[in-house]
């Protein structure tokens, strides 16, 4: 045995981030979480999509999977308890109170922070929703964690620290972010970057109740109304099986319209990229990539679009990516599958119109006959 | 009422190159602009000024030259600019970034009499995370209100606010009590453009400047890099998909090409093919 003294603790000039000893009161962080994000009685399907990915995690790790559940009494919280078994998950951490029924930050920073300092997870995944966000960001501050936001990627590295991967610089490169000597190490995905896990039916496993303690008269902020989004109204890029997307190289506003066209006959959403929102030629609820929608669609056509890296991150979990563009040395050729180099403008109606001549009933009757 | 809004001054992100090389950003030469996200923050904050009396600070955490940003803040009408710089802050992530400006807050507080309302927001387009205003929420112990749409109303004697809040598959109609930490939604309203006074007056205006002393922030160990507990380990380009694309070379952009396309979509993807013939016998 060495006789050497103990090291001093490095001077505090270095780059304490750097530090490879978990401090020792952290060594007691032990699985992987998954927020599972309950809204209104229904949870947002990315939370079975983190469930998935954190599956991957915990198993790399040799831990424990678990879901998070903070919910009012009732059928909505027991089926998501139940869905989240089904996903993967080995256990559930539950609080149940009236006041979760709604989101609020006040309760629900206070929950999950509670349950984390608690139980104590080495990784707690959440939805880069305006619910995880509007969370993740409360609890991380308060427990003076590393969060790392819009991950695009997770994996375990040797020493058995979460490696989270993300675009930087306004998406032109990706970078790789630790939080290595603070627990847990938090990360925010967005609905779609990761795959929906398949679903399998189980029995409900250990599910371990925790209370809130807290009294509406502690909360400050009250709802007074929630009005729903018309269901006519809602665009549904990110869950949609074919997406259309127009860019730049659409050359005008209003040669979008061939866009929609074609969507129309795909019986698909259409969508563009950054630059057109910040033209004001689509609204923003319509924009692809890292800052707008992730889509994981069977099919996306993408013209006129040059496929930034910001836009790449948004769309490779699509089945298909065909591009359209003038450009042969644009980046989407880089990632796109089937390319067309030519002017999307003219060619999206010479398009259009032949996937409506091939799917039309009509036509394929008389081809039959 | 004293508003303060936390702006950011970042690349302006479409110009951003990355070296084909070294894939380091070519900063040289790249124009910065106030963050537009923060845009929508500042102006709603003018339009409260305007509407209930005070004074508007905006606030940035930088280097000297995000001096730039704040004055173009001041040409719209901002009353006061407060720039928080020293070399301690370099190499902050979200969370040491959050304690800073708080501390910021806290002292502005002081100075100039304490903040009714602190503005954010959603996000940056350089960063993305839409992070540091939840943070310095819960580090000044400010309620948050986070993708505000609307502000409906302001009582300022009640120490009340209203507001209209984006929520999954809905917005959410809130009351709460001042102070509150909001980031504002995008495109909610227009940013005006300033008066000649306003910029005459940003031309001319001292702005406050404030090292991490200054500020009283007294724990240096809480900045920078030092405390961030995110470390970026690596910075890298994407690598292109191991096949390339299979390129459809046409000139005139004929029916034919379209043809062999959707044959080369239906031939990797049969099963979607007969979902969407089943979609146009429903038309």
């Amino acid at each position: 045995m060495s006789t050497a003294a103990n090291t001093p603790a490095p001077a505090a000039g270095g780059r304490a981030g750097m530090k490879k000893e978990l401090p020792e009161h952290f060594k007691a962080y032990k699985g992987v979480w998954v927020f599972i994000e309950v809204e209104r009685g229904v949870v947002h399907p990315v939370s079975w999509e983190l469930l998935g990915e954190g599956r991957k995690l915990a198993d790399k790790l040799g831990v424990e999977l678990a879901g998070a559940i903070l919910g009012p009494k009732g059928e909505a919280t027991n089926h998501a308890i139940a869905e989240s078994f089904a996903y993967g998950a080995d256990l559930v951490y539950l609080m149940e109170d009236e006041l979760l029924a709604d989101y609020r930050n006040e309760p629900f920073s206070k929950g999950l922070t509670d349950l984390v300092n608690t139980f104590k997870p080495e990784i707690l995944l959440l939805g880069a929703t305006t619910l995880g966000r509007d969370l993740a960001g409360s609890v991380a501050t308060t427990l003076l964690t590393g969060l790392t936001a819009d991950c695009t990627e997770l994996a375990v590295d040797a020493d058995k620290s979460l490696a989270a991967t993300r675009p930087t610089f306004g998406g032109s490169l990706l970078c790789t972010i630790y939080t290595l000597n603070f627990r847990p190490q938090m990360a925010t995905i967005r609905p779609r970057v990761m795959a929906m896990p398949k679903r399998e039916e189980k029995p409900i496993g250990r599910v371990i109740t925790h209370p809130l303690n807290m009294a509406e008269e502690d909360i400050v902020t009250k709802i007074l109304s929630f009005v729903a989004d018309r269901e006519a109204g809602k665009v549904n890029l990110a869950y949609a099986d074919i997406v259309v997307a127009g860019g730049l190289g659409m050359g005008a506003m209003e040669n979008l319209q061939l866009v929609k066209n074609l969507a129309k006959a795909l019986g698909a959403e259409y969508g563009c990229s950054r630059p057109l929102v910040q033209k004001g030629w689509m609204p923003a609820e319509r924009q692809i990539g890292q800052t707008g929608k992730t889509i994981r669609p069977k099919l996306y056509i993408a013209a006129g679009i040059s496929g930034a890296i910001q836009h790449r991150v948004g769309v490779e979990g699509a089945d298909m990516i065909v591009a359209i563009n003038t450009d042969k040395n644009a980046p989407i050729f880089d990632f796109a599958h089937v390319g067309v180099v030519t002017d999307a403008v003219r060619f999206l109606p010479a398009l259009t119109e032949a996937f409506t001549r091939r799917l039309s009933p009509h036509n394929r009757d008389k081809l039959a006959g | 009422m004293h508003i303060v809004v936390c702006i950011k001054q970042v690349p302006d992100s479409a110009q951003i190159r990355v070296h084909p090389v070294t894939n380091t950003i070519m900063r040289q030469g790249v124009p910065t602009i106030i963050n537009p996200y923060d845009l929508f923050a500042l102006e709603e904050a003018l339009r409260l000024r305007d509407k209930h009396g005070g004074e508007v600070t905006v606030l940035t955490m930088g280097p000297p030259m995000a001096e730039d940003s704040l004055r173009k803040a001041l040409t719209f009408g901002a009353d006061r600019a407060v720039l928080l710089t020293d070399r301690f802050f370099a190499g902050s992530d979200t969370l040491a970034t959050s304690y800073a400006l708080a501390q910021a807050i806290a002292k502005i507080g002081e100075t100039f009499g304490a903040p009714d309302i602190v503005f954010t927001g959603k996000q940056t387009i350089d960063g993305d995370t839409a992070q540091v205003g939840p943070g310095i929420a819960k580090r000044r112990n400010f309620l948050q209100l986070t993708y505000v749409s609307k502000i409906s109303d302001v009582d300022l004697a009640g120490g009340k606010i209203r507001v209209e809040r984006r929520a999954e598959g809905g917005v959410q109609v809130l009351e709460t009590k001042l102070p509150v930490l909001i980031t504002m939604l995008e495109g909610v309203n227009e940013m005006r453009r300033g008066s000649m006074s306003d910029a005459l007056r940003a031309a001319r205006a001292e702005l406050v400047v404030w090292s991490a002393q200054d500020a009283g922030i007294e724990d240096i160990l809480k900045c920078g890099l030092r405390g961030s507990p995110t470390v970026v380990k690596r910075v890298f380009a994407p690598s292109p998909r191991a096949e390339k694309a299979k390129q459809v070379e046409i000139q005139p952009a004929a029916i034919d090409t379209a043809d062999a396309l959707i044959e080369t979509i239906f031939g990797q993807l049969p099963a979607l093919e007969g979902e969407l013939v089943e979609l146009h016998q429903t038309l």
